[in-house]
């Protein structure tokens, strides 16, 4: 890792890696941190302390860590601006694929909420990073990226934020809820889902998730569908608790 | 129970009056089925003018009508500008059948009423009709008919088509409706009052200008409000004032709503079609059916692969072993059929017997002993529903070269035979999937290049050039269409496809479709065949093939390392694959080996396998996707059979 962090820069990269490693809310242990981060395990560890402090981490010794609801949604936040500096370096700035995980690391602790809403714009709603992982969603309150569009004008602080961190239907295990909360992605995408009874506050649940990222079969208004991975990814809920379809 | 049979009768009487239905509705809700078992074999099948969309129509005769029955493209909704939402929207607003009957799935009603409530925006006469009641029964779904006709306030009739239950009493409510006798009820969905009362200003406008724009005032401002480009357009030449209007009340209900419009339309329209649904329907107990275990299984992460594989398995060796053995029975029956040599018969021998005999019995023996078994398969196995648990499983690997799961079918189908699978990619969504999926379909070999594979190599090299051919020709059809992807313009269109329950297909149905299917293609393959072979022939007698054949020698001798001859049967191979070797069994006698060396055999055997798809395909092609995606299909193929050809040929000249 580099020299000269500042401290929260520090604690953003730590989530970060927290949030790549952990898939499907796992803990994660502190010797793949280390190994990740290249930092020695005790600094780890002395690190997951203090972030378990601020509340950004669960951690106990042995076990490793896992990232709170504030936990995740910071970083959320950053691996969001980091994905989306790395589509912009490489597709508007054409810079070659080694170079831009390090210069987007670099950039990304600095990227105003303001910037992140424009080049997300500016590169047309990306869902995926130049590496193909997924973008998480951002996280200011609009059902869908039309309406992000539509109130351009419109000043960050009277759009709002969103209280709730949103899980992708992909990420939602089998038989678990949620309700629709915002579809990523253009128009037509939008109007397909709609058609088919993905409307925004709709009840959705997972039935099946087909192995290999294939499609995910959801039931949703007493129909099943299934959706492509990519289509799926875009699809945000909030978790609704209960078993069940 | 048929309706068709007592009314035949009075086909002769000249006073029928005339009544036009239209059926809509969503895709695999039983609408063909209705209208097979309405039309009987009475149907004329073909497509939507300038348009590769099926459009059925059919006549019936009821109680002293003369009806004719248009079954339109199954679609969600009138929002996305579909080609099949289109056709069928025009169709609906500006040829205006007196009767649309809109068929919904009972056991899905929530979702098929969103399509309703957009028919009644529309203000057609309409009829709806509740069809698979008895799969909603064993869902534990029970649906009270009048309660949804008062809502709906228009007539409601429940079938079971699959059983012709009910489609009496259908035509019986149409045929009433048609000459007045009921009157529909009040026949409107009112949205929230945000959304409404801007509906009605807007409307109001629209009237005091009286504005003539064929389609109700009602309709066009929801269609306005909801931004739809293509009503914006029609409404703008007219009056630039409407439109600026409806932008503005847009706006204020989103500021109100904090959603995009055509959300909240959506979401207002899901709502009414929930509260509807919520007082007709009643759900006894969730049960649990055979169907939905099966279907846990079939989408399994180890049962559905094995389930999967087995059904394209079963579909490929069904055909191959079914064909093969009616195929070889048919060949024996025709087996009075020998070429003459021209020499020795005369010209005109030739052509009639060579050619169109030849070209008929080819036909005969080639194509139907092959596409009967197979249609008939697809059929049951798209009847049944688990041809949408074989897609869902497949849909990672069908990514690769930019198709979605559904594509694995068509391009299965191709070892086959590739007219009639690249027909079948008419189950694809889009364009753009169709011409990719049939693009890589011209590459599969068929039966016909089996025979030339197997004649040659397997014969004459040995059995593992052979099955070393067909993994090239696996790895040909990745690498093209991966590069196909490339090229073709457009986004590949995710997959969101319904999973219909599982039904037992019913055994007459499913003949019913294989005939029709296999009528139409018939009419499209034999004449090629006959008139083809007829034509090489022609060219053979006058002796043009020749020049022609030496006209090709620097890149049949020279760049692929062949005798001169094959030139000729490239040419005869371009209407028959086959031809390539019966001609070469012709000219040099059966010991091939004399005159052909190992490596002429394979690059022989891998031209012949790509060089082009055979004038069927072509015309099959054509049909589908015009004459100018046909001819770059057959110029890909071309190109890539004499590029391989040759690289083989130098390659293979170092082995042997």
């Amino acid at each position: 890792m580099r020299d000269g962090l500042t401290l929260s820069e520090n604690i953003e990269e730590y989530l970060e890696i927290l949030y790549k490693l952990s898939t499907q809310g796992q803990r994660v242990s502190t010797s793949r941190i280390s190994e990740s981060l290249k930092i020695s395990p005790a600094s780890v560890t002395q690190m997951l302390k203090k972030l378990a402090e601020i509340g950004y981490v669960e951690y106990s010794p042995y076990k490793g860590a896992v990232l709170t609801d504030n936990g995740i949604k910071v970083a959320k936040k950053i691996t969001r601006k980091h994905r989306l500096l790395e589509r912009f370096l490489c597709d508007v700035l054409k810079i070659k694929k080694d170079k831009i995980h390090q210069q987007a690391c670099e950039m990304e602790h600095t990227l105003s909420d303001d910037a992140e809403r424009a080049l997300c714009h500016l590169l047309e709603l990306p869902s995926k990073c130049p590496g193909d992982n997924v973008i998480p969603e951002c996280d200011l309150k609009f059902t869908s990226c039309e309406e992000c569009l539509m109130q351009k004008e419109e000043d960050l602080e009277e759009v709002g934020k969103r209280n709730q961190n949103l899980v992708s239907i992909v990420d939602l295990k089998e038989h678990n809820k949620g309700k629709v909360s915002f579809i990523r992605g253009d128009y037509k995408v939008i109007r397909r889902l709609l058609d088919m009874g993905i409307t925004i506050g709709a009840i959705i649940s997972v039935l099946k998730v087909a192995p290999l990222c294939g499609p995910v079969e959801v039931a949703v208004r007493g129909s099943k569908l299934a959706l492509g991975h990519d289509i799926a990814s875009n699809v945000f809920v909030e978790a609704v608790d209960g078993e069940g379809c | 129970m048929d309706i068709n049979t007592g009314q035949r009768k009075m086909e002769k009487n000249k006073n029928l009056k005339n009544l036009t239905i239209a059926l809509a509705g969503n895709a695999n809700v039983g609408k063909s089925v209705i209208f097979n078992e309405l039309t009987g074999s009475n149907q004329i099948v073909g497509n939507w003018p300038g348009k590769t969309i099926e459009r059925a129509e059919g006549k019936l005769y009821f109680n002293g009508y003369n009806i004719n029955i248009i079954d339109l493209p199954g679609i969600y909704s009138f929002s996305t500008f579909s080609m099949e939402e289109i056709v069928s929207r025009e169709y609906i607003a500006l040829e205006k059948p007196d009767i649309v009957v809109n068929v919904v799935d009972a056991a899905v009603l929530e979702r098929n009423l969103f399509f309703t409530m957009q028919l009644i925006e529309m203000e057609v006469p309409l009829i709806v009709c509740v069809n698979q009641i008895d799969i909603a029964m064993q869902k534990g779904i029970l649906i009270d008919t009048d309660k949804l006709q008062a809502a709906l306030g228009v007539p409601v009739v429940a079938t079971v088509a699959v059983r012709g239950e009910g489609l009496h009493e259908l035509m019986e409510t149409a045929v009433n409706y048609a000459e007045n006798k009921i009157k529909s009820g009040r026949n409107r969905i009112e949205y929230g009052h945000e959304v409404e009362n801007r509906l009605k200003i807007l409307s109001s406008l629209m009237a005091s200008k009286k504005l003539d724009l064929k389609y109700p005032y009602r309709w066009i401002s929801i269609k306005l409000l909801e931004n739809d480009p293509e009503i914006i357009k029609l409404v703008v030449n007219t009056s630039e004032e409407v439109v600026q209007k409806s932008r503005q009340l847009a706006r204020e209900i989103e500021e109100i709503h904090n959603e995009p419009i055509f959300s909240i339309i959506a979401s207002e329209r899901y709502a009414l079609a929930n509260m509807i649904t919520a007082g007709a329907q009643v759900q006894s107990e969730i049960k649990t059916t055979f169907s939905e275990r099966l279907d846990r299984l079939a989408t399994d992460k180890v049962w559905g692969y094995l389930i999967s594989a087995s059904v394209i398995g079963g579909l490929l060796l069904w055909t191959f072993v079914v064909g093969n053995f009616f195929s070889s029975l048919l060949t024996e029956a025709f087996g009075f059929f020998q070429p003459v040599d021209p020499q020795i018969s005369g010209p005109l021998v030739a052509i009639i017997w060579n050619g169109a005999i030849g070209g008929l019995v080819a036909g005969i023996t080639l194509i139907i002993p092959f596409v009967i078994p197979f249609y008939l398969m697809l059929s049951a196995i798209e009847n049944s529903g688990i041809l949408t648990r074989v897609a869902f499983m497949m849909d990672t690997a069908m990514h690769k070269i930019g198709l979605h799961g559904k594509a694995l079918i068509p391009l299965i189908l191709g070892y086959g035979c590739n007219v009639p699978a690249i027909d079948s990619t008419r189950i694809l969504e889009t364009r753009r999937e169709r011409l990719l999926a049939a693009f890589a379909i011209t590459f599969a070999p068929c039966a016909a290049r089996t025979i030339v594979i197997l004649g040659l190599v397997a014969v004459f090299v040995n059995v593992w050039w052979a099955l070393a051919l067909y993994v090239i020709d696996l790895l040909i059809i990745f690498a093209l269409g991966r590069i196909a992807l490339k090229i073709v313009p457009g986004e590949s269109t995710g997959l969101i496809m319904e999973m219909h329950t599982f039904k037992l297909p019913k055994l007459h149905i499913i003949a019913k479709q294989t005939w029709s299917r296999t009528k139409s293609l018939i009419y499209l393959v034999l004449p090629i065949y006959i008139f083809g072979t007829a034509f090489v022939q022609v060219l053979y007698v006058i002796g043009v093939l020749e020049p022609i054949s030496n006209a090709l020698a620097p890149l049949t001798v020279w760049w692929l390392g062949l005798p001169v001859v094959a030139g000729v049967l490239l040419i005869f191979g371009a209407v028959r694959k086959e031809f390539i070797l019966l001609m070469l069994v012709a000219f040099y006698g059966t010991n091939l080996a004399l005159f052909l060396t190992p490596v002429q055999f394979i690059v022989l055997a891998l031209v012949a396998m790509l060089y082009l798809p055979c004038a069927s395909t072509i015309a099959v092609l054509a049909r589908e996707f015009g004459w100018k995606s046909a001819g770059v299909i057959t110029a890909a193929n071309f190109t890539t059979a004499i590029i391989l050809g040759g690289i083989a040929f130098r390659l293979l000249s170092l082995v042997y």
